[in-house]
């Protein structure tokens, strides 16, 4: 009898500990909604530094707002997903910011939050088959634009470009050439002389540019959709034994940073997922006092250059 | 203490627990204690209690079953290609629930006649499975039913506030009580797990035992996963990794011993609620999902150090 009450007690102890402690529970728990607005923020997965960095940016401005946040990690699985955005609705936040696991999986569950009056804003990946008051996500049009006019700066605006592009019909593929195309589609002396999709796949991204450079050795620069892509059109170039092409990636991705600073990639462009989590805090508060807000959010983007 | 109130005793202890969790979480956020709420907690804890009840009946053999998470992913991809296929949603229903049936049939010939460990043979489904859910979505969500029929599976509610998940989960332990307690069957699994030798020789059929347990435990395991695809409306091939731990996690919660042979299905919704609540609660308070990881790891090793010191 006397171990069970000890593990009663221990119990009850942890949880009273707990509910003080941690670290996203700034005020006690059951004052909660009883003084500012309250804003749920669901993440994908917080064992990616890219969403890290976006709660950090989230909650940096929550915090700056005086909004209390309650944040949950649904770590990339969205049963887990639902079952935590649910629990922010018992807890009645008054705006939603959902970075769903799977754009078609948390249709049900925003739903359901929109019909118990919660307002949904969607933060990097877009939410299919039911209606947010926001979306929130990288500006890749300007990304594109970014890398075409660092491109162009760098041949000395006059030469022969190579664009691999993503997934055909991606979102991402078809944003990011657009910018892209919208800077070097104008300019008399610079020429796309091949066009071709690499699937976001490194792979592909070397077999494809090794079958542009048997045709056409005349190359100056290379703009890929993704990192992937120009690390394995990089490795291309380098087995024809070509020098001097600049090549452009797009994400920022680890592996490709470092090939900027081996000065192997001459650029990367990168997302500000700090500015996508502030942003989000931003906007929830203007649906607070019931402003009007855009459909549409981009956020810019910067480059990673050496 | 006699030995019969310490028997007693072990088996009120999870209960005890699970009260002491909510009382305390009652008393930390108000938000906890309302209808509303419970009843969103039972609704998240019925995909995890529908796969442990069948798991209660493998570790009662004193078998495991690593498999249920890939088994709960592909019966979900089959049932997805079936309504996109056209089919019936009663019928693709059962259809899945055949399915994961016979994935679960198949561990129990692999544990039973070809004589693997359990921990191996099903952990040899789990990567094989998962690759034919793979193979047969293509490596993509499959999206988007039409039918309101199987919506309402997952997302329905019966006299308009039960969601129907949970009526699937209370239905699937009233069963699953009756079986254990009331039939042949329940006490050959007791026996069974017990001490095989000693059933084999007192006449039961130990290997259809097994068998017959690992294919309920494929059964549940699908049931599982088409509320989920329901509440998802989507199959995910990457769906239920790491199910089989919460499972395992309920069971041993409620008291069931890893060795077979003692154990109780009321103890493994306790077990499964305990977690769910646990789940819910700290996501009310706010807890960091890193704090929540420690706290869960360290409520199921006091439970387990409890269960052994019952036993002394």
């Amino acid at each position: 009898m006397k171990r069970a009450v000890f593990v009663v007690t221990s119990l009850v102890a942890l949880l009273v500990a707990c509910s003080k402690s941690g670290p996203d529970n700034s005020a006690p728990a059951s004052q909660a909604g009883a003084g500012g607005p309250v804003v749920g923020l669901s993440i994908s997965t917080l064992n990616n530094p890219f969403f890290v960095t976006l709660r950090d940016g989230a909650k940096a401005e929550a915090e700056a707002k005086g909004i209390k946040l309650l944040i949950v990690d649904a770590q990339d699985d969205p049963a887990k997903q639902i079952a935590s955005v649910e629990d922010l609705l018992q807890k009645k936040v008054q705006v939603l910011l959902i970075n769903p696991t799977d754009s078609d999986a948390v249709a049900n569950v925003v739903k359901r939050a929109t019909a118990a009056g919660v307002k949904v804003i969607s933060l990097d990946r877009s939410v299919n088959g039911a209606e947010v008051s926001a979306h929130i996500a990288s500006d890749n049009v300007a990304g594109g634009k970014l890398a075409a006019e660092f491109l162009i700066e760098k041949i000395g605006g006059k030469g022969n470009l190579v664009e691999l592009e993503g997934l055909p019909g991606s979102s991402a593929a078809r944003e990011r050439g657009k910018g892209f195309h919208s800077v070097v589609d104008g300019k008399p002396d610079v020429k796309v002389v091949a066009k071709q999709p690499a699937d976001f796949d490194r792979a592909k991204g070397l077999s494809v540019m090794e079958n542009i450079l048997q045709g056409n050795k005349d190359v100056q620069g290379v703009f890929a959709h993704n990192d992937e892509m120009a690390l394995g059109a990089e490795k291309a170039i380098e087995a024809a034994g070509l020098k001097n092409v600049v090549v452009v990636g797009f994400d920022a991705t680890a592996d490709a940073v470092a090939a900027v600073k081996a000065g192997k990639l001459a650029a990367t462009v990168q997302q500000k997922p700090d500015l996508i989590g502030k942003k989000g805090v931003e906007v929830a508060k203007l649906l607070i006092d019931g402003q009007p807000v855009d459909k549409d959010i981009p956020v810019p983007l910067d480059l990673v250059k050496q | 203490m006699t030995p019969r109130e310490k028997a007693a005793l072990q088996r009120i202890g999870p209960l005890l627990a699970l009260l002491a969790v909510c009382l305390a979480l009652s008393v930390a956020s108000r938000d906890f204690l309302t209808v509303g709420n419970l009843f969103n907690v039972m609704r998240q804890v019925s995909i995890n209690a529908l796969i442990a009840f069948g798991m209660t009946l493998v570790i009662l053999l004193g078998g495991i079953d690593l498999s249920v998470g890939s088994i709960l992913a592909l019966s979900s991809v089959l049932v997805a290609m079936l309504l996109k296929g056209g089919h019936d949603p009663a019928r693709a229903t059962l259809l899945g629930i055949a399915a994961g049936a016979f994935m679960g049939f198949l561990n129990g010939l692999v544990v039973a006649k070809g004589k693997v460990a359990p921990f191996i043979g099903t952990l040899g489904m789990v990567t094989m499975l998962r690759g034919f859910a793979l193979v047969l979505s293509n490596g993509s969500p499959i999206t988007g039913f039409s039918s309101d029929f199987f919506s309402v599976l997952g997302n329905g509610y019966v006299a308009g506030q039960i969601p129907v998940p949970v009526v699937w989960m209370l239905a699937m332990f009233a069963l699953f009580w009756f079986t254990l307690r009331k039939t042949v069957f329940g006490r050959h699994v007791y026996a069974t797990g017990g001490n095989a030798e000693a059933a084999k020789l007192s006449g039961v059929e130990t290997d259809r035992i097994q068998i017959l347990v690992y294919t309920i435990s494929g059964a549940m395991a699908a049931m599982a996963g088409i509320i989920l695809t329901s509440r998802l409306n989507s199959a995910q091939p990457t769906a239920g990794v790491g199910y089989e731990l919460d499972a395992i996690a309920a069971v041993v919660l409620g008291g069931t011993s890893l060795s077979g042979g003692r154990g109780w299905i009321s103890g493994t919704l306790i077990g499964a609620l305990l977690i769910g609540v646990l789940n819910n609660g700290l996501n009310l308070l706010g807890v960091s999902s890193f704090y929540q990881q420690v706290i869960k790891g360290a409520v199921i090793l006091l439970a387990v150090l409890l269960d052994r010191a019952g036993k002394k």
